[in-house]
């Protein structure tokens, strides 16, 4: 009688697959259901009007269209990639809301729905994946931070900045204008890198005004989150020293609410909260990825239930008496956005050769000016062959 | 003016920088209550306080990557890292953040910071406290590396790089930080290499604490008839090339002297440089005497294994001879 050898490790994997099918519910704060409607919460209520809720449903919408722009703009050609945010619009949405002008936020590569909130022109996020810059823009401009794109890294950023904050004494002063927060971002595959846990003990040990914010989209390109982690990500906060909350992260009421409440307590001097947004990434990791390889379509629709903006939009219909003229203009604003992404997309200039040596430093040293110099001549010699 | 240790020399520098900018903070392991486990920043939160001279949690790169955050706040943050063999946790800040933030923000964000590394070996420690990095941040784009190799250019040399707008890793001679010397009163260049020992016969580069290895070596030549002349590089990134060219020159010949292994090192590309540059003017190889392309071997050992005076003068007798 032959028996199927045993897998080795299957009992591990089986264990860890029951711990990724925990349910999420019971600990997430939701205040707008998948059907649309508003729930209260104990401890974080909001008070929102529905002229609010218009606003929040215009930003949602034009972010997902900077969003499907971009892919489609990748896939004529003029992107050499883009990483979709398509499932966490409310998420970013949320969070992007509940900043103040004076707060700063660092983003990983993904934020472009927190780009949008801070006033950044989506074509200034372009360059990066188009390839004709870096980033490049100043993050003082919309106290936006560069996309961060080695994993994590960004939140000990943000924790030496909320350590300046602190210097400057820009925290718990009680004036509005002055009390400063910071706001990081990263995903459910950073929660395992060093860089995130020694941010978290910084701002634990030194009680900094820094907001967490995590972005589980349940996927880090190929590992499911139970790669990352036995026991849900908002949980870990506590071995640090400060609270976790897990959110439902397809909902931009929860977001926009307790997102605001941490940012209010980092401001006013309580110290860090980690927000753990339970959302999901609805397309592939990035343009060159290809997630038929690891997961199934029928997870894909189960959350396409759970959808950010059509509950929002359900709301509107339902209890706040929105008609078609408000959509109608929304989708309008949106096919103008479309148009201004596109051209400006194809309108960026490639920038020129020499341009490599520049802000390698912020003087050009004697060894630049010659590898320049050598460059330029080179360069040169062909169009005296051209002319 | 007495003469004063490097370590010393180091703290009056770091001292007057607090003084004069507010925005200059100094972070690291140690470096409060104790002062360093080398003392280098003694006293300096008693008297500048805990919020610009604090100890931080024990991760490197915690406190390269929260130096980032505070420099783009308008700091100035002076990073300590306690020893060379330690500084490796935070490479990835230091390669892919500190180095590239200015170019990747268009110019936009300053990185004022400045990474202090006590480096090299030579007083018998346990393994990863004798290491020899420098080539590793010479290597990266946007990064400016410096060694002192006396208390004077220690004293200007850490002022220079705390002012400096760019990141500077600045990597101090461990065995080094004992000796006395006086202080020039004016600054030389950061960036520029010194001829400290004059000689028309043979060149030795070295920087940090070959310097004084390789003045030794110029000692003994002496007595025996041969003029070594011997350069400070003092900054290995940007390397004063002209400096060496012009001296190599005049001598037609080139040892360099670095603690580091051999191969893919700064005496590397400091041949490459010369025989660029000066291939004419060469009588013979450009001999290298370094460590060689092992680990760091144990404390027993490392009086052999590390560049010494005779070794520095059997490469001067072959290249002499070549």
């Amino acid at each position: 009688m032959s028996v199927a050898p045993a897998v080795p490790g299957s009992e591990a994997r089986e264990a860890r697959d029951a711990l990724h099918a925990v349910h999420p519910e019971p600990d997430m704060v939701q205040l707008l259901t998948p059907e649309g409607a508003r729930v209260a919460h104990p401890d974080y209520p909001l008070d929102i009007s529905d002229d609010e809720i218009r606003s929040l449903y215009r930003d949602l919408v034009l972010v997902r269209r900077i969003d499907s722009e971009a892919i489609a703009l990748q896939r004529q050609g003029e992107l050499g990639l883009w990483a979709s945010l398509l499932g966490q619009e409310g998420a970013q949405v949320g969070a992007g809301r509940a900043l103040r002008p004076h707060d700063m936020a660092f983003p990983t590569y993904r934020e472009h729905g927190v780009a949008w909130c801070r006033d950044v022109d989506p074509l200034t996020l372009l360059g990066l994946y188009r390839g004709t810059n870096l980033g490049g823009w100043n993050p003082a401009d919309n106290n936006f931070n560069l996309y961060t794109i080695v994993i994590g890294a960004q939140t000990l950023h943000a924790a030496g900045y909320a350590m300046g904050v602190v210097r400057d004494g820009a925290v718990g002063t009680g004036d509005p204008n002055r009390d400063t927060a910071v706001l990081a971002f990263f995903g459910d595959g950073a929660s395992s890198q060093g860089d995130v846990n020694e941010s978290f003990v910084w701002a634990g040990a030194d009680n900094l005004p820094i907001v967490y914010f995590c972005q589980n989209n349940q996927w880090a390109i190929s590992a499911p989150v139970a790669t990352q982690t036995r026991q849900p990500l908002y949980r870990r906060a506590s071995g640090f020293g400060f609270p976790g909350v897990r959110i439902d992260g397809n909902d931009v009421l929860a977001s926009l609410a307790v997102t605001r409440k941490a940012l209010a307590d980092a401001r006013s001097g309580q110290g860090p909260t980690l927000i753990e947004a339970f959302t999901y990434r609805m397309n592939p990791h990035t343009t060159s990825d290809d997630s038929t390889r690891y997961r199934l379509g029928a997870e894909l629709e189960t959350w396409k239930l759970k959808d950010p903006i059509a509950r929002v939009r359900a709301y509107l219909t339902r209890h706040a008496q929105v008609g078609p003229e408000f959509f109608e203009s929304i989708d309008r604003e949106s096919e103008a956005l479309a148009e201004h992404i596109r051209s400006g997309c194809r309108a960026l200039p490639d920038p020129a050769a020499l341009s490599v040596f520049d802000h390698v430093h912020t003087e050009l040293t004697d060894e630049l000016r010659e590898q320049r110099e050598g460059f330029a001549t080179y360069l040169a010699s062909f169009e005296e062959v051209g002319a | 003016m007495s003469p004063i240790t490097m370590a010393k020399a180091l703290n009056d520098g770091l001292r007057k920088t607090l003084e004069e900018d507010p925005k200059v903070i100094v972070m690291g392991e140690d470096v409060g209550k104790l002062g360093g486990v080398f003392r280098v920043t003694d006293g300096l939160q008693k008297d500048f306080g805990e919020s610009r001279v604090f100890d931080t949690p024990l991760a490197e790169s915690g406190i390269i990557g929260t130096a980032v955050g505070l420099a783009m706040r308008g700091y100035r943050p002076v990073c300590e890292i306690q020893f060379d063999g330690f500084v490796y946790p935070g490479f990835d800040q230091i390669v892919s953040q500190v180095a590239k933030m200015h170019n990747r923000s268009n110019g936009n964000l300053r990185m004022p910071i400045t990474i202090r590394i006590p480096f090299g070996g030579g007083i018998g420690a346990v393994e990863h406290h004798s290491e020899s990095p420098e080539a590793y941040f010479a290597h990266t784009a946007g990064l400016k590396v410096v060694s002192c190799s006396n208390p004077s250019d220690a004293y200007w040399m850490i002022q220079q790089a705390v002012r400096a707008d760019d990141p500077v890793i600045f990597f101090e001679p461990k065995r080094r930080y004992w000796t006395k010397g006086e202080l020039d009163l004016t600054p030389y260049p950061l960036h520029k290499a010194r001829i400290v020992r004059p000689g028309r016969d043979v060149t030795i580069v070295a920087y940090g604490p070959m310097v004084v290895t390789a003045l030794e070596s110029a000692a003994a030549a002496a007595d025996e008839g041969r003029e070594l002349e011997v350069i400070d590089l003092r900054s290995i990134s940007p390397l004063d090339t002209a400096t060496v060219v012009e001296s190599v020159r005049r001598t037609g010949r080139l040892v360099v002297v670095h603690e580091a292994a051999v191969s893919h090192g700064v005496g590397a590309e400091i041949a490459a440089r010369v025989q660029e540059k000066a291939f004419y003017s060469l009588e013979a190889p450009v001999l290298r005497v370094c460590g060689f392309d092992t680990p760091y071997p144990p404390s027993r050992l490392e009086e052999d294994w590390l560049p010494s005076v005779d070794r520095i003068l059997d490469a001067v007798d072959r290249t002499l001879e070549y």
